[in-house]
């Protein structure tokens, strides 16, 4: 187990250096540090000494091969630097700043979507075949179908301006933020409920038609038991491989979600980084991004360890 | 005659398939006494598995159901049993062992879990009992070391081995009758003897009735007292087990009989059976086996024969034994 640990992290140095040399390299393809300095000095009409004066201070006078060591290093002894806008903060701190309403939405989303879909997919597995199942799964079809943006736009609509019930866009430090949390939590979860709800299904039809069923059934076990005990326990091996591999997105923000409601969480950073061509904040968020992935990938494996007898992590 | 423990009459047990009604169980009777043992023969299809599962009422719904028919345990017709009723009799009066032992038992819980289960289901047994009778339940059953293998998980042991922890969920308590749908067949040679030998032994010791199913009637000279044949959902013919073998009264029974390999045979070509058991969705007019049949007369594609007493102890269903010819054969034998 602590070799396999030990084995899968040494694996991610490759990776985590390929996709920053992705990054400078696709960065260097868009886009030239003078035009991210004229956009970034406060004179309008920046002389060829300011963009050079600008270029040495955040260092991309170097020779390209040296910038890219560079900044890789710092990323892996996560220095994370600073922004390369006129403020020139540290990223750090905006991290440190925006990571909570992020990870509160994420955290509720989470938890809402899992308890509400597996309990939505035990129901029409449990009458299968009936005419809950079948609309069940058309209305799932119909809710996958339809954009995102809908239930953004619509749940905006309709919590905000007509039942004036939440705050249409925003947040609040503290206790407050819960009020501005409702909206986005309620449109993540309905947007992925369609998706999860029929894949959680097809997980428990699958095991509902093992031959351990029938084995249960033949001892004499009551069908709630069959269902909830037998059948759940085995359904909650691919139900948690595919909800574990969603938490480094939901660390992240949803970047839409959070543009959209106005959130000052990581993914509105992001989105911004990239609108102002910041390289510096870009290069660090999708480091981080690559790391909480891998991250979220190693737990999944040992997740699936700890459910699943069979697996064994070596 | 003590009165049965079993009697199915008329069972018949139907499938809605996209090809149309399948008739996998059609008009089957048999009877079984308390501590006999019965096996059921027949070819892949015959509705063998399906007899089994009727008794059990584990028919995979909603496609199958049953259509008619009384399945009479110790008195009481099981099908006028509610689904609660019905399901305090499976694994406490009736229990069944399964022919696939790789994937019956449940991945995730442990062995000692999965026998205590079938105790605490029917609260037979509870709490410490429960599991020091697993424990003896498996050391019954011949596992090497149960201490460790009520902590062990289905995956960490062999076909075999599975099979016999099957076998300990199914006797844990104390079962009138047991369902062996076969339950050698997905295993190695050597260990298939260990197992039937267990199943003889245990049947013996706790005096249960046993329905065995099976297409091998190697297995059948082993441990049955007697016999049903069964082709195309039907039972053709029902024999004591020595008899059957010695002197088959149906051209099916005689053509299974003659395609086993025997020493007294050595040397020749092994015996056929030509074509294969047609689809349940479309059973042949008249008898159902005449188009595979040797000694085919002209009746056989138009009429089916019934189920008649050939003696005290042999039925048959064949045009070639009539009623009449049967009282004739009597007459000669006096």
């Amino acid at each position: 187990m602590i070799g396999y640990l030990i084995r899968r992290l040494l694996y991610s140095i490759p990776i985590l250096v390929g996709v920053c040399f992705l990054t400078f390299v696709l960065f260097y393809m868009t886009a030239s540090p003078g035009e991210i300095a004229r956009r970034n000095l406060s004179a309008k009409n920046p002389t060829a000494q300011q963009i050079k004066d600008w270029e040495h201070q955040h260092g991309y006078d170097k020779p390209k091969w040296k910038q890219f060591l560079d900044t890789t290093e710092g990323l892996f002894l996560l220095r994370l630097g600073r922004s390369d806008s006129v403020k020139g903060e540290r990223v750090m701190t905006r991290i440190k700043e925006s990571w909570f309403p992020s990870f509160e939405i994420a955290v509720l989303s989470f938890g809402a979507a899992i308890t509400i879909n597996l309990s939505l997919a035990l129901v029409v597995a449990y009458f299968r075949g009936t005419y809950l199942d079948i609309y069940g799964t058309s209305l799932c079809v119909f809710m996958m179908s339809v954009t995102y943006l809908v239930y953004i736009i619509g749940g905006q609509f309709v919590f905000g301006r007509l039942l004036k019930l939440t705050p249409v866009a925003g947040f609040l430090p503290g206790w407050e933020s819960l009020r501005f949390a409702f909206l986005p939590v309620v449109v993540a979860v309905i947007s992925g409920m369609g998706a999860s709800v029929r894949q959680f299904r097809t997980f428990m039809l699958d095991e509902m038609n093992q031959d351990y069923v029938r084995t249960a059934r033949a001892k004499g076990v009551s069908e709630p038991q069959v269902l909830f005990k037998h059948v759940l326990k085995n359904a909650a091996i691919p139900v948690l491989t595919t909800s574990v591999q969603a938490i480094p997105g939901l660390f992240l923000g949803s970047i839409l979600l959070e543009s959209f409601f106005n959130i000052p969480g990581l993914g509105n950073y992001l989105v911004d980084a990239i609108n102002s061509q910041d390289f510096a904040v870009v290069r660090a968020m999708v480091f981080i991004g690559a790391l909480v992935t891998i991250v979220g990938y190693i737990l999944t494996d040992i997740s699936y360890a700890l459910v699943d007898k069979r697996v064994r992590l070596e | 005659m003590n009165p049965p423990l079993l009697q199915v009459n008329g069972l018949k047990t139907y499938f809605n398939t996209p090809a149309g009604l399948s008739k996998a169980v059609d008009g089957v009777s048999f009877s079984l006494q308390p501590g006999e043992t019965m096996a059921i023969v027949g070819e892949s299809g015959s509705g063998k598995s399906i007899t089994a599962l009727s008794i059990m009422q584990l028919v995979p719904e909603p496609a199958g159901y049953i259509e008619s028919g009384t399945i009479s345990f110790d008195g009481q017709d099981l099908l006028d049993l509610t689904w609660e009723q019905m399901r305090s009799i499976r694994g406490r009066q009736i229990s069944m062992i399964f022919q696939e032992p790789m994937t019956s038992l449940n991945p995730v819980f442990t062995i000692g879990y999965q026998i205590r289960e079938a105790m605490l289901t029917h609260d037979k047994f509870k709490g410490e009992s429960a599991t020091s009778r697993a424990r003896s339940l498996l050391e019954r059953v011949g596992m090497p070391s149960p201490n460790k293998v009520l902590r062990q998980y289905p995956h960490e042991l062999s076909g075999g081995m599975r099979q016999r922890v099957m076998i300990a969920i199914a006797l844990a308590n104390e079962p009138r009758l047991l369902l062996a749908d076969e339950p050698t067949t997905a295993l190695d040679v050597t260990i298939q003897a260990q197992i039937l030998t267990l199943l003889r032994d245990l049947q013996r010791d706790t005096g249960m009735s046993m329905l065995l199913i099976t297409h091998d009637l190697g297995i059948v000279s082993q441990v049955a007292d007697k016999v049903a044949v069964m082709y195309a959902g039907q039972i053709v013919e029902q024999s004591p087990t020595n008899t059957l073998l010695s002197n088959p009264l149906h051209p099916y029974t005689q053509g299974l009989i003659a395609s086993l390999p025997s020493r007294s045979r050595r040397g020749q070509e092994l015996y056929t059976l030509e074509g294969v058991v047609p689809p349940p969705t479309r059973w042949p007019a008249g008898c159902r086996f005449h188009d595979r049949c040797s000694k085919r007369l002209q009746i056989c594609d138009s009429q089916m024969p019934l189920a008649t007493k050939y003696d005290d102890t042999r039925s048959v269903s064949c045009h070639l034994y009539p009623a009449q010819e049967m009282a004739g054969n009597q007459e000669r034998l006096k």
